[in-house]
C-alpha cells in the first residue's frame, strides 16, 4: 500500500472537472455502454438462462407429446403449429427477468452511482432493456435448435424465417418495459416475478398459441382477437411456415410501437420518482 | 468547494434534516460527525444531486444542486454506502464503464482504469469479479470508482465503517493524498479519532441539526482530548502506575476506570513514549498501553448531555429514501 500515498491519481490538473468532450447522442452512447455491463452480468451468470434456453425446450416436449396426438391427430402436425407459439411465450416470460434484476439491482446502489454522474436519467433503463436482446436470441435459437431435434421444419425460405425471428425479438424488447415498469413499482423482485406471470400467462394461453382460436367459445374469441400474442404467433406461424400472414405483422408492430410508447415513459417516470 | 444553507429534508413524518449548514473551502477536508440516522447520509444525497432538499440551497463549486444538477454531476465523486460497483464485473469494467459514461473515450478510459487500479494496488486483482473481493479491497475499488473523472469535489459516506484498523488507516493514506491533491473532500463517520485524523474542520450533526461545527482541536477542547489507558501486569503496582500516570498527565489524576485499569487525561501524543520510559525506568510491566480519543458516545454525551443513542427508526428512513 506504500504505492498509495506517493502516486498522484489525477492525470491532469487534480482540480479540473471532468475533461468531457461534448459529442452527439449522449443517450445512445450512454445506453449501449450500459447494455454492454448488462451483457457481461448475463454472460458471467449462465445460470440466469435458464428461463430461455430448457424453458422452451420443456414445453416443446411435454405439449408436442402429450397434447399432440389429442389436438392435431399426430405429433408433427402439432409440433409445425406448435413452434411459433412456444416461441412466442416462452419470448414473453423471458421479459420477465429484466424487471426482476432491475428490482434487485437498484436496492444495491450501483444506480445511485449512475445517478451521480453526468449520465442521461434514463440511460441505465434504456441499457438494461437493449441489453436483454441477446437473451431474446437465444430463446429463439434454443427453439428453434430443440424443434429441429423432435422433427420441426421451415416450410418457407429463410429470409422469412428471420422476419419471423426478428419480429419475436422487437416483440420482447418492446413489450420488457411492462416488466421494468413492474419493477419500479413493486418492493420486492419476488413481487414483480408473481404479478408478470399473473399477466402473461392469460395472454399466452387465451391466444392461439396452443389450438387454434376458431375452437374457442366466441365470448373468448373477442379476447383472443386483440390479444397481441395472437397477432404475434399469427405472423411467425405465417412467416415460419410459409401461409399467408395477413395483416398480423403490421397488428404485432402496431402493439410494439403501443408498449414503449405507455410503458416507456411510465417507466422513466417511475424511475427518477423512486429514488 | 462546497456550500450548503439550511438544507431541510423530510421523508413522511422523518425530519432527517431540519436547517443544516455546512461549508467547505475549495482545498480543505471536513468531517461530518454523527451517529446512525442523524442526517449524514440525506445531507450527502442532497449535495451529490441524488435527493432534491425540500428547503435550503446547496452549491459544489458555485454550481446549484437543484439547478445546475448535470454540471455538479461533472465535478463529483461520490463513494458510499449506496453508491457502489457492480459485483458482477470486474474492478476493471467497472472503471472502464465509468470512464466511458463519463467521455473519456475508449482508450482514454482504459487508460484511467489502469492507472487507478495500479494506485489503489488493485492490478492484480483487476480481473476477477468485484464480489469475489475482500472488504478493503471492495471499498478501494468503490473510491477508485468514484475518482475516474479526476473529480474536484469528493464525498466519502463512512468509507471506513466495518472495516480493520489497519485497513482504515490505509484508506486514511488515501485521503490525505487526495487532499494533496487539492480535492476538496465532505466525509462522514461515526468516529471522532477519524474525523480527528483526516478533517480540517468538523460539523457534529444529530437528529438533523448541526449541534457544534469547529476545528478538530477546538472541538476536542470542548469534548475533552486523549486518554492515556494502562493495566499494569501486577495489579499490586496500581498505586504507583497511577503516581507515574498523574505525572505524565494533563493534570487531572490517574482513575481506575475499570477493574485493573487506570486511565489519565493527556496533551499529546508524546505522553505514550513518555509513559513507556517511565514504566521501564521504574521497572513496572504494563499488559495493555493505549491512546484514546473520547467515543462518538461521549462526544455526544458532552455536547448534548445526553447518549447518542441510535435513532433506528430514523436510520430504517433514511435507508430506505
Amino acid at each position: 500500500m506504500s504505492t498509495l500515498v506517493e502516486a498522484p491519481p489525477a492525470t491532469n490538473s487534480p482540480l479540473s472537472t471532468v475533461t468531457a468532450r461534448p459529442r452527439p447522442f449522449r443517450l445512445v452512447r450512454h445506453s449501449l455502454a450500459l447494455a454492454k455491463r448488462s451483457l457481461i452480468k448475463t454472460w458471467r451468470t449462465p445460470e440466469a438462462l435458464i428461463d430461455v434456453t430448457l424453458q422452451p425446450v420443456l414445453f416443446l416436449v411435454i405439449f408436442v407429446y402429450i397434447f399432440g396426438g389429442a389436438v392435431a391427430g399426430s405429433t408433427h402436425d402439432y409440433l409445425q403449429f406448435l413452434l411459433p407459439g412456444i416461441l412466442a411465450q416462452t419470448i414473453a416470460t423471458g421479459a420477465i427477468a429484466i424487471g426482476v434484476n432491475l428490482n434487485t439491482d437498484i436496492a444495491k446502489g450501483i444506480f445511485d452511482r449512475f445517478r451521480s454522474l453526468p449520465v442521461p436519467r434514463s440511460a441505465p433503463l434504456v441499457g438494461a432493456v437493449l441489453g436483454d436482446f441477446v437473451r431474446y436470441v437465444i430463446v429463439t435459437i434454443s427453439t428453434l435448435a430443440s424443434g429441429y431435434v423432435l422433427g420441426f421444419r421451415i416450410d418457407s425460405d429463410p429470409l422469412r424465417a428471420i422476419a419471423g425471428c426478428l419480429l419475436a425479438v422487437l416483440f420482447a424488447l418492446c413489450l420488457s418495459w411492462l416488466p421494468v415498469l413492474v419493477a419500479m413499482k413493486v418492493r420486492t423482485p419476488g413481487a414483480v416475478q408473481g404479478l408478470m406471470f399473473a399477466l402473461i400467462m392469460p395472454l399466452s394461453f387465451a391466444s392461439n398459441v396452443f389450438v387454434s382460436a376458431d375452437t374457442l367459445p366466441g365470448w373468448m374469441q373477442t379476447f383472443v382477437d386483440v390479444n397481441p400474442m395472437t397477432h404475434l404467433v399469427a405472423a411467425v406461424r405465417g412467416l415460419f411456415l410459409g401461409t399467408p400472414v395477413g395483416s398480423h405483422v403490421w397488428w404485432t408492430l402496431a402493439w410494439c410501437a403501443g408498449f414503449v410508447a405507455v410503458f416507456m415513459p411510465l417507466a422513466l417516470r417511475a424511475y427518477r420518482k423512486k429514488i | 468547494m462546497i456550500e450548503a444553507e439550511g438544507l431541510v429534508k423530510t421523508f413522511g413524518k422523518t425530519r432527517a434534516l431540519q436547517g443544516v449548514d455546512l461549508a467547505v473551502p475549495r482545498g480543505t477536508v471536513l468531517g461530518v460527525l454523527g451517529p446512525n440516522g442523524a442526517g449524514k447520509t440525506t445531507a450527502v444525497r442532497i449535495l451529490s444531486t441524488l435527493l432534491t432538499p425540500d428547503g435550503g440551497t446547496a452549491r459544489i463549486s458555485g454550481f446549484d444542486v437543484v439547478r445546475d444538477a448535470e454540471r455538479v454531476r461533472q465535478s463529483i465523486g461520490l463513494t458510499g454506502q449506496y453508491a457502489s460497483v457492480d459485483e458482477d464485473l470486474t474492478g476493471r469494467q467497472n472503471l472502464e464503464l465509468f470512464g466511458t459514461l463519463l467521455e473519456l473515450g475508449r482508450t482514454g478510459s482504459r487508460r484511467r482504469a489502469a492507472e487507478l487500479l495500479e494506485w489503489f494496488d488493485l492490478t492484480t486483482a483487476a480481473d476477477r469479479q468485484a464480489k469475489t473481493y475482500s472488504g478493503g479491497m471492495r471499498r478501494r475499488l468503490d473510491l477508485a470508482a468514484s475518482l475516474v473523472g479526476s473529480p474536484g469535489v469528493i464525498f466519502l459516506d463512512e468509507p471506513t465503517t466495518g472495516l480493520d484498523p489497519a485497513k482504515r488507516e490505509d484508506m486514511w493514506d488515501v485521503v490525505r493524498s487526495l487532499v494533496t491533491n487539492g480535492s476538496t473532500v465532505l466525509l462522514t463517520t461515526q468516529y471522532l479519532e477519524e474525523a480527528d485524523a483526516l478533517a480540517d474542520a468538523i460539523t457534529v450533526i444529530d437528529h438533523g441539526r448541526v449541534i457544534a461545527y469547529d476545528t478538530p482541536e477546538g472541538l476536542k477542547r470542548v469534548v475533552g482530548g486523549q486518554t492515556l489507558e494502562v493495566r499494569p501486569a501486577d495489579p499490586a503496582q496500581l498505586p504507583r502506575t497511577a503516581g507515574i500516570l498523574t505525572g505524565v498527565g494533563s493534570g487531572a489524576q490517574a482513575d481506575e476506570i475499570r477493574k485493573g485499569v487506570l486511565a489519565v487525561p493527556v496533551a499529546g501524543d508524546a505522553a505514550l513514549t513518555e509513559s513507556v520510559a517511565r514504566f521501564a525506568a521504574a521497572g513496572i510491566a504494563v499488559t495493555e498501553l493505549s491512546l484514546h480519543l473520547p467515543s462518538l458516545d461521549e462526544v455526544f454525551f458532552t455536547l448534548t448531555g445526553r447518549t447518542a443513542a441510535d435513532d433506528d427508526t430514523t436510520n430504517r428512513t433514511e435507508v430506505a429514501a
